[in-house]
């Protein structure tokens, strides 16, 4: 059986409730899920024995500005047993930013998702450590955002005294 | 020959002592090496035997502020890094001077965005800046010559009113 084949029959047995919707877009396997159920199917993705995406390559989200979920996020996660690579995707409402973090599943996700935090301000549930990355700590905004401009916001940066 | 055959034939010399420092301190500037980014590579690269800066008595790239009296900043600067730069420049003891090498440092460059700061002297004296991206070794050269004359019309009562920077103490507990 082809692999894309096995993955959408593994997922839509143990998890049929997921609102699953498989799509291929330039030779990337594309899964789309309900956020609520990121954490126990990146958990079976990663433990089954006939898959193993070990890898988490990366983690981001995408902010669509007007659209009614107005954030995606995307994981890229590998499988170096079968040379595969699977987008991850679940739809986020600014009304309710948050998400289950799946740094439990894939350790190297903990920082990805404070990027993620800094950049977007979607909240990850249960993560460990959830603070900004690369803006200092008591800035305000979310940069990546589409709604922030681009020279940033006058003074919410502090400089040194001349 | 040299200064040694003039000093036997005439035996002293006047000048005001004031002028012999400042050519003594012109001739061996002490440069802070504040390479953030790729400028920083030129810089380097003008310390090299091709370029040589030591030529103009500044081949002494002390990596301590306490010992510098002039700061190379070379690089991009970001709104985080800038109050690191700012404490280095403080830890310099007086008189000190500032170049600003290349577009970044200048200006923001091509950086063009909410994390750089667009142009290091919203935070910082500059004295000399040096265009280019990155500039030229040679450039950072000519820029440290217009500093060397800088500091050669400098007498000592241009020095007399400096006042020491408020420090803040951060106290541990």
């Amino acid at each position: 059986m082809e692999l894309k084949e096995l993955i959408s029959q593994k997922l839509q047995t143990n998890f049929p409730e997921a609102e699953l919707e498989f799509s291929e877009y330039r030779n990337e396997f594309n899964l789309k899920f309900n956020k609520k159920f990121v954490n126990p199917i990146c958990k079976f993705l990663k433990e089954d024995t006939e898959l193993e995406f070990l890898l988490c390559e990366d983690m981001t989200a995408v902010d669509w500005a007007k659209r009614k979920n107005r954030f995606t996020v995307v994981y890229h996660i590998f499988s170096i047993k079968h040379n595969f690579r699977l987008v991850l995707k679940a739809d986020v409402d600014e009304s309710d930013c948050s998400i289950d973090t799946v740094s439990s599943v894939w350790k190297t996700s903990n920082w990805q998702e404070r990027e993620c935090y800094d950049m977007y301000g979607i909240k990850f549930n249960n993560h460990p450590d959830l603070r900004r990355i690369y803006m200092p700590e008591e800035f305000e905004y979310h940069p990546l955002r589409k709604d922030f401009p681009l020279m940033g916001i006058p003074g919410s940066l502090p400089l040194p005294k001349k | 020959m040299g200064l040694e055959a003039k000093l036997n034939s005439d035996g002293f010399l006047v000048t005001q002592l004031d002028a012999v420092v400042a050519w003594a301190r012109k001739n061996s500037v002490y440069p802070m090496p504040m390479g953030i980014s790729c400028c920083a590579i030129e810089m380097m690269a003008s310390a090299d035997p091709k370029y040589d800066i030591a030529r103009f008595g500044s081949e002494v790239m002390r990596f301590t502020p306490r010992q510098c009296d002039l700061m190379i900043v070379a690089g991009t600067v970001t709104y985080k890094m800038s109050h690191v730069v700012r404490k280095i420049y403080e830890q310099m003891p007086d008189p000190k001077w500032v170049i600003a090498m290349g577009a970044c440092t200048s200006t923001g460059g091509m950086y063009r965005s909410y994390s750089v700061v667009q142009g290091i002297d919203q935070f910082l004296p500059v004295d000399v800046y040096v265009a280019g991206c990155p500039p030229r070794p040679d450039n950072l050269l000519n820029a440290l010559i217009q500093i060397q004359n800088k500091i050669g019309r400098t007498r000592a009562r241009d020095f007399q009113n400096l006042k020491l920077p408020e420090l803040n103490v951060i106290q541990n507990n």
